[in-house]
């Protein structure tokens, strides 16, 4: 079955980047949706059924940090993985997300590998870029 | 005002920022050039520049890439994998990320000489006949990078928040306190 992701982040740039990283993976992957900050991202999470978020920390609005806090709260998404995709790589930030239930971190500056290493760990196969 | 880090760190921190970014997602070797310090405020200039706020508990600072639009342009054509002939929306977008991942991996450098650090969300500029002012007269480090044909420069300042300063009242010098 085709996985739905949803890629967050405030820049279009890095929206544009994971989405031609993600469509070269062997992953079978349905639809990509874009939110732009957290909030966008819940209104995407009510509306359809997401596989797997690839989230950004510091965005407007609401951070990736309070979306991770708003999935993990809600019944029907606490169980879909969430890697965070950030700049912040300082030690008490990566413990924080894992401590709020992060699935995966990736930083950035990130290379296509770092991506598919991430998702064949949830998928369970290797990916290839 | 004293600075926090000695240039020579922060022309360290930069360099291995930024190569890292450029050659990871531009897939670009910048020749880092020689590094100098500006006081008084740029002149007019043409093209794009964006800033990032830094913040530590007790220190602030900002980060700041800048360049010509044609290099503006060829950065972000390599960044996105997309020919741009003029500076639109998304070069500049692409341009506020780049200067997001290079100052924001300074920052993480930072963080383990001064502890916990914040960064703003990035201010993109573009323009063609522009000038930038600091509101204080505070000391730029600038570290040019040859990228190719174009050149990109990093300009950073950092400085210890002012908490107290003295005030001449009534012919006599006091202290005043900032609260915060």
């Amino acid at each position: 079955m085709p996985f739905d992701l949803l890629i967050v982040d405030d820049s279009a740039a890095i929206r544009k980047i994971l989405q031609r990283v993600l469509q070269k993976t062997e992953m079978p992957i349905g639809n990509i949706h874009e939110a732009g900050d957290g909030l966008e991202a819940l209104a995407v999470l009510k509306a359809n059924k997401i596989s797997f978020v690839l989230s950004d920390i510091n965005m407007p609005n609401m951070d990736g940090l309070q979306l991770l806090a708003q999935i993990r709260a809600n019944e029907d998404w606490k169980a879909i993985p969430v890697i965070l995709i950030t700049t912040e790589g300082s030690q008490t930030k990566v413990m924080e997300a894992a401590h709020m239930g992060a699935t995966g971190y990736v930083r950035k500056p990130f290379t296509p590998e770092q991506i598919n290493n991430v998702l064949a760990g949830l998928t369970g196969s290797p990916l290839n870029g | 005002m004293k600075q926090l880090i000695d240039s020579a760190t922060i022309v360290m921190m930069v360099r291995r920022a930024t190569t890292d970014v450029l050659s990871t997602m531009l897939a670009i070797d910048a020749e880092p050039g020689e590094a100098y310090t500006e006081i008084l405020p740029p002149a007019n200039t043409e093209g794009v520049v964006s800033f990032v706020g830094v913040t530590g508990a007790e220190w602030a600072g900002t980060g700041c890439l800048r360049c010509g639009s044609g290099s503006a342009c060829q950065l972000a054509g390599r960044f996105l994998m997309t020919e741009f002939h003029h500076v639109n929306d998304e070069v500049l977008d692409a341009f506020a990320e780049l200067t997001n991942m290079i100052i924001g991996n300074m920052k993480n450098d930072l963080e383990l000489l001064l502890g916990p650090t914040g960064l703003s969300i990035p201010t993109v500029i573009y323009g063609k006949n522009f000038s930038t002012r600091s509101l204080r007269r505070e000391e730029w480090i600038i570290v040019p990078f040859r990228c190719g044909d174009d050149l990109l420069e990093v300009r950073v300042c950092l400085q210890e928040r002012q908490s107290k300063f003295s005030v001449t009242r009534y012919g006599k010098k006091q202290e005043f306190i900032l609260g915060r």
